[in-house]
């Protein structure tokens, strides 16, 4: 009986639990996120006084309904920012503004023709419903002070902030920390068996030596049919990966280009649930659904400077996100400070992602409004892509396909009625498919 | 038998090859194309670079002094005094009757309903998560037809100009479901 090498030597078993705990908890550490210190600050809006009576919380409310859309707490929107607005001015006064201020302005008020001219000459809604003890509502919920963001968020965001800027370096150091762990465990491999060898030498045991034999390369190639059948076996799945290769050339499906705006499918059409023809409103009616106008943008970003704050994912924080708006308004010449246009604009270069060779027709108005098919039947579920993406191949074979398969909407299209009923009767079929109604012919699409 | 060592060091090939295989293929950049003169023509594509105009853009707006087809001429201007006008005056050229409603109510959906809410109360999607505040209902504001187009036309405050989604019929047909819903 020979003595062989302990299978479960303490040392082995030790290098190998290094490794494993290397292996493990560099990557996972890596992940962990800096533990976050404890928050110490409470909201103190009780605590400050607010203006004279007057209930905060119904305050907001009202605030948000008639305020909102042109007044902001801490910000110039159309209208100037109002948190302390109530130490700025006479409280009789702003009754009298808010009840109706072109009357105020033309009576000649100095405070009110100035403050007019300051805001770009806007009149303000007049809101005789708000009686005065509304008013005082809205005064308490603007005296308010600001709510400071606990201390916790500045380190998330921070690290959140790097890692969305150097996200490729953090995976690379991943890819490093792996690939180191993986040299130390070879190395340790080798060790490990030079020493093993050595305790075999020392105690007397023979190392079973290696008998020479003849390589199984040699016997393969001595072996015709083998050689016969492997050749004829490599050619067939050559032949199939250079066919697979060969037939996705000029197919872009997945095509991720990085836009020169990080614009979000995700949050617009996901989580805000705008239809997507609000912005590529020509799909409805032309045959190219369009690149959405920057002024379309801004129907909504005039007034959305920031996001909010459960937009911001892992991936992407808030600064991120507000550092992309900030670029939409360099684009339209928006200054927000005096909340107007500079004039001075630069077109957003924006990179195409489909695009149907010039030798093919296709029409999105014929697609969307005639045949009321949903965008994401072609474009997949955009509400759900961070970066847009090519989702369908865009090849003839995929067109025919859906013609094929595809029920033409018949109801409601009165002006073709008749032709339908005729191909309904000769087709000898209730619906008629885009295929049966000359959706295959070669000259529909390519002319 | 195979030592341990062995089976690692394929392993190790194996994932190697498996990464360099998949890290090949980039999707930020377009794919290759048999004979690309084919796939872009001489004409410009829609919304290209084009050194024949002076801005560089293919996308041109129309000469100054020309109106498009089936431009129609609104006279109210922009202004305060302008609103009033269409306010009180301003009559919609539709025949009532004949305004298809289904239309209209898709079309505010889209375009409308995502502030104002498919009720015409305020509560759009976006009001009522809280990102766009201050939207009011249309039974709490004196809006007439001729109001709601002119707001249509150039945007009040906040709201921008819709001039750009919805032409000049369209703009008078979600006027008119404007409208409706206030008197609901």
């Amino acid at each position: 009986m020979k003595k062989v090498g302990n299978h479960h030597s303490i040392s082995r078993i030790c290098v190998f639990s290094l490794a494993i705990l290397l292996t493990f908890s560099l990557t996972s550490i890596a992940q962990n996120p800096a533990p976050a210190p404890a928050s110490t600050t409470a909201p103190a809006a009780d605590a400050a006084a607010p203006a004279a009576g007057g209930d905060a919380a119904k305050g907001k409310e009202l605030f948000n309904t008639n305020c909102a859309a042109c007044h902001k707490l801490d910000a110039k929107s159309t209208g100037p920012a109002l948190r302390g607005v109530a130490s700025r001015r006479d409280k009789a006064w702003l009754y009298k503004w808010i009840h109706n201020s072109s009357e105020l302005i033309k009576s000649g008020d100095a405070t009110a023709v100035k403050l007019f001219a300051e805001n770009n000459n806007a009149v303000m809604t007049a809101f005789p419903q708000l009686s005065e003890a509304d008013i005082d509502n809205i005064l308490a919920y603007t005296s308010e002070p600001k709510a400071e963001p606990a201390k916790v968020l500045p380190a998330a965001g921070a690290s959140a902030g790097a890692e969305s800027n150097g996200e490729g370096v953090s995976n690379n150091l991943i890819l490093f920390a792996l690939a180191v762990v993986m040299l130390m465990l070879v190395v340790m491999l080798v060790l490990v068996n030079r020493v093993l060898t050595k305790i075999a030498k020392a105690n007397g045991v023979e190392v079973s030596t290696k008998e020479a034999s003849m390589p199984i390369w040699k016997a393969f190639a001595r072996n015709q049919f083998l050689v016969l059948v492997a050749s004829i076996f490599l050619l067939l799945a050559s032949g199939y990966y250079v066919y697979g290769y060969l037939m996705q050339i000029g197919v872009d499906q997945d095509y991720e280009p990085i836009q020169p705006i990080h614009y979000s499918h995700r949050i617009h059409a996901g989580s805000n649930g705008i239809d997507c023809k609000y912005c590529h409103s020509a799909a409805r009616v032309s045959k190219n659904a369009g690149i959405p106008s920057l002024n379309i943008c801004m129907n909504c970003h005039k007034n959305i400077s920031e996001v909010s704050d459960t937009t911001a994912t892992p991936d992407h924080s808030k600064a991120f996100y507000d550092g992309e708006i900030k670029k939409l308004y360099a684009a339209v010449g928006w200054d927000q400070s005096t909340q107007k246009y500079t004039g001075k604009t630069q077109p957003v270069k924006w990179v195409r992602i489909h695009n149907l060779p010039d030798y093919v027709y296709f029409n999105h108005s014929q697609h969307v409004t005639v045949a009321g098919v949903e965008c994401q039947t072609c474009h997949g579920p955009v509400q759900t892509y961070e970066v847009m993406k090519q989702f369908a191949p865009l090849t003839m074979g995929w067109c025919i396909n859906c013609h094929r398969e595809t029920d033409v909407k018949m109801e409601g299209n009165e002006y073709y009625t008749k032709i339908h009923e005729e191909l309904s009767k000769k087709y000898g079929v209730d619906k008629l498919t885009a295929a049966q109604m000359g959706g295959l012919e070669c000259g529909k699409c390519h002319y | 038998m195979i030592s341990p060592m062995k089976s690692i060091y394929n392993i190790a090939l194996l994932v190697c090859t498996a990464v360099l295989v998949s890290s090949c293929h980039d999707t930020s950049k377009p794919n290759y194309q048999y004979m690309p003169n084919m796939y872009e023509s001489a004409g410009y594509e829609t919304y290209s670079e084009s050194k024949a105009f002076k801005n560089g853009k293919e996308g041109q707006l129309p000469v100054e002094g020309t109106i498009n087809r089936g431009y129609e001429v609104y006279e109210y201007p922009n202004t305060t005094a302008g609103l009033e006008a269409a306010r009180a005056s301003l009559q919609s050229p539709l025949d009532p009757a004949s305004i298809d409603m289904d239309k209209a109510k898709e079309l505010y959906d889209v375009y409308c309903g995502i502030c104002h809410g498919t009720a015409g109360d305020g509560k759009g999607k976006l009001v009522t998560q809280g990102k766009f505040l201050g939207v009011p209902s249309y039974k709490d504001r004196p809006i007439t037809i001729g109001s709601v187009f002119h707001v249509e036309t150039y945007g009040l405050n906040s709201m921008g100009s819709y001039a750009n989604q919805l032409n000049t019929h369209e703009r008078w047909m979600v006027a008119a479901y404007v409208m409706k819903l206030k008197s609901e």
